[in-house]
């Protein structure tokens, strides 16, 4: 058995390499992608991965607390994107958003958190509450009809087309200097956003009284209630923080891909789940940098290992990619990044 | 088994009509006689009876919801339209039931075709709108004996390569009013290397049958031109970050990037392209899936050239109902209060009555029973053509039946689609 793994890894190494070689032989001969564009597809696929990133903490969060995955997550996030679109859209109209954008996208930031962060309550309160006591199964399927039923609702309240954002203004869509980098604006601004929330986060769980319960929470539920923490309200807590991570995510998401749809949360929030188990589920710094890592990759790595290999149309194969990125983790570190090994009473 | 005794007993039936005829025959009773000597036609498909005072039944198989519901919409309001002025068929009106929906997809087209195959009394189906749907319904239609007439598949697959090999999809009873890809693309890739006088070029496709095809078309043309093809690569319908497909065609280094796909992926790579360094010249032409108002609002749509079925019908009429587009258009904005949003409308209504011209020209009332032979019906498609508000409708013998005639529009002005979709700086005919 264990040598059959070794195998596995031995081949998934072996092809990594010689696809990156081949790419590299490619590039040498002067075809191929060009130094640019080299950067630009790993700075945008860390700008992705910075989104990733925000709506996987929200996975983590819930699991660290309750222990199972919220599949509704995803549309906790294309929830905050939607409500931003409409306010976006009337101070279009009304010629604010090019006026004041600054001031604009702030209302626009408000609205999606504020919204993402009700959604994640209510689904909480509705359909989670309730099954605290059931096996762990349950909430997860019970996830997945949420899901369902939120696409839906909003599929039928505002229409399945797609909503497109207005543009951004020119100053922030121009390439700026960047650590002797020309970067797209728009990127750099999603980056840096992604970033400060996500630090910010860090500090809310582990310097605040709040943060220090969550933490109690997620380490043993019973004692912490022993302790004098209200379980119920920390919970909550837990669902509102990472909708908050979520609405802040559906903001960037509109401003640097400006399409929102229905179904918009759903592949987002495959890839972000991916993430946090990449990570190792139920770290938030593993929820973080498995975001990052898994964006850059996918972005990079049709270009980087399957071009080498020869094969035609790379960029159909992204998302093979990305997920080919998670099993290849896994075999090496089937903890995830950051996982810690939990033991077997723990894995119940 | 059960339909040949019945068909028997027709026969002896009309056959002891005769004979009393015959034995007492009286001058009053002459036009009765004549009526029921007439022979219940036959037909190795079989007979569709529409009995007195029941309706002719043809279904729209559409793409009426999701996305490319901007698509089938309009062509299946053009067969209400094109119902409603063909007026009944030998006394019976025409119905096409409720709009049947493709979902634009293969499992869309297959579950739909599945419900109409199952109901006898259907004649024949306007659609489907897309290629892929149309490669999972027309077996099912085919083998049932319906015929389909499908106003906006363009995939070559469907009929044949024009130079006499069907495509691998081709059925029998399948047509199309809607022009043959093979056609689209070499006019775009005469547009873009003798018009435009570009050497390079690039395409993007999603994997649908339509785009692929396309593309493909596009390609093979271009480079029978002497042109050359830097990538031929895709995008997965779904997919928001094109700057990786974005960049893989950057490598190239293009003058040009053809992408035949649809919204909203096609909408992402104009919005996204500015970002791409290597590609700000680029000239970026896309086809008929974008040729339609949700891709055309986006600014960054400005400057884009679409390829797409000729529009300028002029002062074509419909020669079935002495339709114009004119009378056409004002009568869709009156019934549905809204301009249509998508190109196949005349496709659609011309496709309709040359199904219901065929129906009334192989119908045959016999005692009081309207028969409608399936193979006779194909024959009557496949025969004479007609004009239609889309120019001279006639099929080749795998059912292309379209005027092929192709233009490319430039679209200049994001809050003028009107004028974008007018303005034609390439003509093609075959």
């Amino acid at each position: 058995m264990d040598s059959l793994l070794w195998g596995v890894r031995l081949i998934a190494i072996l092809v990594l390499i010689w696809g990156v070689a081949g790419t590299i032989v490619q590039g040498l001969n002067g075809a191929g992608p060009s130094a640019e564009a080299w950067r630009d597809l790993v700075v945008a696929g860390i700008a992705q991965g910075a989104m990733y990133g925000l709506i996987a903490l929200g996975y983590s969060m819930v699991y660290g607390v309750l222990g199972f995955i919220n599949f509704a997550h995803g549309e906790v996030f294309m929830a905050g994107a939607m409500s931003g679109f409409f306010v976006a859209n009337y101070l279009w109209q009304v010629h604010f958003w090019d006026n004041y954008f600054v001031l604009a996208i702030l209302l626009v930031l408000l609205t999606s958190v504020l919204t993402s962060m009700l959604v994640a309550v209510i689904v909480e309160r509705v359909a989670y509450r309730p099954l605290r006591a059931s096996p762990r199964l349950v909430p997860l399927i019970t996830s997945i009809g949420i899901s369902f039923f939120i696409q839906y609702s909003f599929a039928g309240l505002f229409g399945v087309a797609v909503k497109n954002y207005p543009p951004a203004p020119d100053s922030l869509r121009n390439r700026i200097g960047f650590l002797g980098l020309e970067i797209e604006g728009t990127k750099l601004a999603v980056i840096v956003v992604a970033l400060i929330s996500m630090g910010l986060l860090y500090l809310f769980v582990e310097k605040t009284r709040t943060g220090r319960s969550i933490r109690a929470v997620a380490e043993d539920k019973e004692i912490a209630a022993l302790m004098g923490i209200n379980v119920d309200r920390t919970i909550v807590a837990s669902f509102a923080v990472g909708g908050v991570m979520a609405g802040v995510a559906g903001t960037l998401w509109s401003l640097l891909f400006r399409g929102v749809a229905f179904h918009t949360g759903f592949l987002p929030g495959i890839k972000a789940f991916t993430a946090a188990v990449l990570g190792g589920i139920g770290n938030l710094p593993g929820a973080m940098v498995g975001g990052l890592f898994l964006g850059t990759f996918e972005g990079v790595g049709s270009q980087l290992v399957l071009a080498g290999l020869g094969i035609p149309a790379v960029s159909q194969l992204k998302d093979v990619v990305a997920f080919t990125a998670l099993v290849l983790v896994l075999i090496f570190r089937p903890t995830g990044l950051f996982g810690e090994r939990l033991s077997s009473e723990d894995r119940a | 088994m059960r339909k040949w005794v019945w068909l028997l007993s027709c026969f002896l039936l009309a056959a002891t009509a005769c004979g009393d005829g015959e034995d007492e025959t009286t001058t009053t009773q002459a036009p009765t006689t004549t009526e029921a000597m007439m022979e219940i036609p036959e037909d190795p498909l079989g007979l569709v009876e529409v009995g007195a005072g029941e309706e002719i039944q043809i279904r729209s198989l559409n793409a009426i919801t999701g996305d490319v519901a901007f698509l089938g919409l309009p062509n299946q309001r053009g067969v209400e339209l094109a119902i409603a002025d063909y007026g009944p068929i030998s006394g019976r009106s025409v119905s096409v039931g409720t709009g049947l929906d493709d979902l634009c997809s293969p499992e869309g087209g297959q579950a739909s075709a599945q419900v109409i195959v199952s109901d006898p009394s259907v004649v024949g189906v306007i659609g489907t709108s897309c290629s892929g749907a149309a490669e999972a319904a027309s077996p099912l239609i085919s083998n049932a004996g319906l015929v389909m007439i499908s106003p906006s598949n363009t995939s070559p697959a469907l009929t044949s390569d024009l130079a006499g090999t069907p495509g691998k999809s081709y059925q029998v009873g399948y047509y199309r009013t809607a022009h043959n890809d093979l056609f689209q693309g070499q006019a775009v890739a005469r547009f873009v290397f003798d018009e435009l006088g570009l050497g390079n070029a690039a395409t993007i496709h999603d994997g649908d049958p339509y785009t692929q095809g396309l593309a493909q078309a596009f390609s093979d043309a271009f480079e029978g031109l002497g042109g050359e093809i830097t990538t031929f690569t895709a995008v997965n319908k779904g997919d928001t970050d094109m700057t990786a497909v974005l960049t893989e065609v950057s490598a190239g280094d293009p003058e040009a990037i053809f992408f035949p796909i649809f919204m909203p992926e096609g909408g992402f790579i104009v919005q996204q392209i500015g970002g791409i360094s290597g590609l700000e010249d680029v000239v970026l032409i896309g086809a008929d899936g974008l040729l339609a108002d949700n891709f055309m609002e986006l600014p960054e749509s400005e400057g884009v050239y679409l390829s797409g079925p000729d529009l300028r019908y002029g002062a074509n009429t419909n020669s079935i109902t002495g339709k114009s587009a004119e009378d056409f258009l004002a009568a869709y904005q009156s019934e549905y209060g809204e301009a249509p949003s998508a190109a196949f409308w005349a496709h659609s209504y011309d496709a309709t009555t040359m199904l219901l011209r065929a129906i009334d020209q192989v119908a045959m009332e016999v005692d009081g029973t309207l028969y409608i032979g399936r193979q006779a019906l194909r024959d009557a498609l496949s025969g004479p053509g007609f004009n239609g508000i889309i120019g001279h409708i006639e099929c080749d013998n795998w059912g292309d039946c379209g005027s092929q005639l192709i233009t490319v529009v430039h679209h200049n002005d994001a809050r003028d689609i009107e004028s974008g979709k007018s303005n034609v700086v390439f003509g093609f005919s075959p």
